[in-house]
């Protein structure tokens, strides 16, 4: 990549990691997300996505390879990125507002009047408002996961880590939230790596979709998406997005079973 | 309230029916009072010394609260010091189940002959017995926080203080609430037991645990039975102190506290 397109804001070069001896979980894995990108990553259980994402955030160290965030080493880059899990994890015992406020209290990078104001906009943004009093428990699975959506934009991330973060949802919920992440990307434009089981989540909010392969984790096919922005709910009954759903399915079929050749089942 | 009180009524006849059945035995099988005294007749010898029993509650009941603020706050810190590392807890959780394991009775001769009798033994004696139970439920709080959270720590770099003032202690508090019920009445117990051996022999001083062994020996039975109830008393009003605390703390976030629903 030239030094005029800006470097990369996420350079994976060979990586590989394992868990002892034996069995690789990933192995010589290189990807490269561009700014403003938002790339998913899908693939069979166990082809290590989970363990890209939290490689990428430096939550784990590289059995070789490298990583680099924005030209940094990842532990030097957190402040840059924010990660969403698969739960809403939340602590229970802050109020929504408490719990939206966390990153930015722990950073102590602002005051706590300006912290208040940043999670009432970012509560407002995701359509809470209203309940930033309320305790999470109080609350439905869609609507914490709106706060942690929240919690993680509050600290004004350049690179959002998703790991499944709808995987739990109902389907119209689910739904309606990947319509408010591709809102929130236009008005903040973050990149955003995506780990999803979902191959019509994955073509619907991505600019990329790369399919992994498990036993070791590798890339398998990389699938440029090519519908612009903003994309709009109808775009799921489209045609075109129909068509790609098909094709980023059957390159996901070729590795079931044994994982290696397809159509070998 | 109204709910309150009609759940408290079930409760009370019980209670009704055991003192009024109590009182008709020992009228019909005529038990003498020394072995046996009737309600009326406890009733009686508390009215009659109620400033004796009074100041040996008040005695007691200092003791039990000393000994178990000791506990709280030696609890909380060993257990902060157990959750570091798993090789810290293998290092010294052996040590701890040394504090449940050991009888009290064979401990307290021994913080009587180094400490003297009065207070200060009775309150070590009721720390000992309050110990393990925080300690132990504590620690499990402690350490079994979500690894989610804590990577949503790391990602921000929170410190380890932080970690732990943010995350682990709040989480722990619901462990730890478990660990002071358990300690609440056990704080009685150990404060009965610390008199036993070092209190004081001035009668009315020496607590309850000395009053019983003095009324035991002068067959002072339906006073002995004044002493036993109002030991039960206190152990229950700790406990119910520490349960309104629980609750204090805990209602507006944990699932324990959500109220029943009821359909």
């Amino acid at each position: 990549m030239s030094e005029g397109c800006g470097r990369a804001m996420v350079a994976v070069r060979g990586l590989s990691k394992g868990y002892g001896r034996g069995a690789s979980i990933l192995e010589g894995v290189t990807l490269d997300v561009a700014r403003g990108d938002f790339v998913s990553l899908i693939g069979p259980s166990g082809c290590g996505k989970s363990t890209l994402l939290k490689l990428v955030a430096g939550l784990v160290p590289p059995t070789s390879g490298a990583v680099e965030v924005d030209g940094m080493t990842p532990a030097n880059a957190r402040q840059l990125m924010s990660f969403i899990f698969q739960e809403a994890t939340l602590l229970p015992w802050r109020t929504v507002l408490g719990n939206v406020e966390l990153g930015l209290e722990l950073e102590q990078s602002v005051d706590r009047g300006r912290r208040r104001a940043v999670a009432e906009e970012l509560l407002g943004l995701v359509g809470l408002g209203d309940v930033g009093g309320h305790y999470p428990r109080q609350l439905s699975g869609g609507m914490r996961m709106r706060v942690s959506i929240a919690r993680a934009l509050a600290t004004r991330p350049g690179l959002l880590l998703m790991d499944e973060p709808f995987g739990a949802l109902d389907e119209m919920t689910r739904d309606r939230l990947n319509e408010e992440m591709l809102r929130l990307r236009e008005e903040q434009g973050w990149t955003a790596l995506f780990v999803t089981h979902s191959v019509a989540e994955a073509v619907f909010l991505s600019t990329r979709v790369v399919v992994l392969r498990a036993k070791p984790g590798r890339v398998h096919r990389e699938i440029p998406v090519p519908f612009g922005f903003p994309r709009r709910a109808s775009l799921r009954s489209a045609p075109g997005f129909l068509s790609l759903v098909g094709e980023v399915s059957s390159a996901l079929r070729g590795l079931d079973g044994n994982g290696v050749e397809g159509g070998a089942g | 309230m109204r709910r309150f009180l009609t759940g408290a009524a079930w409760p009370l006849g019980v209670l009704a029916l055991v003192v009024a059945g109590w009182q008709a035995a020992t009228v019909w099988l005529a038990i003498p009072p020394y072995i046996l005294p009737g309600p009326a007749r406890v009733m009686g010898a508390g009215m009659e010394r109620h400033e004796n029993l009074l100041l040996a509650v008040r005695t007691s009941a200092v003791a039990a609260a000393g000994g178990f603020g000791v506990a709280v706050v030696c609890g909380v810190l060993a257990a902060v010091v157990l959750a570091q590392s798993p090789l810290v807890r293998r290092c010294l959780v052996p040590y701890t189940i040394l504090l449940q394991t050991v009888p009290v009775v064979a401990v307290a001769p021994l913080i009587l002959m180094w400490f003297g009798s009065g207070l200060r033994s009775v309150v070590l004696v009721v720390a000992i017995v309050c110990l393990f139970p925080i300690i132990a439920n504590t620690t499990q709080g402690l350490v079994s926080v979500d690894r989610n959270l804590l990577d949503l720590f790391r990602m921000s770099n929170a410190t380890r203080l932080q970690v732990l003032v943010r995350l682990r202690l709040p989480h722990a508090l619901p462990a730890l609430f478990t660990g002071l019920r358990i300690s609440s009445g056990l704080s009685v117990i150990g404060a009965f037991t610390g008199e036993w051996f070092a209190s004081s022999n001035t009668v009315g001083q020496g607590g309850l645990g000395y009053s019983i062994i003095y009324a035991n020996s002068q067959l002072q039975t339906d006073y002995l039975f004044a002493l036993v109830l109002a030991c039960a008393a206190l152990g229950s009003s700790f406990f119910l102190a520490v349960v309104g605390c629980e609750w204090l703390m805990l209602h507006r976030w944990h699932e324990s506290a959500l109220p029943r629903e009821t359909e």
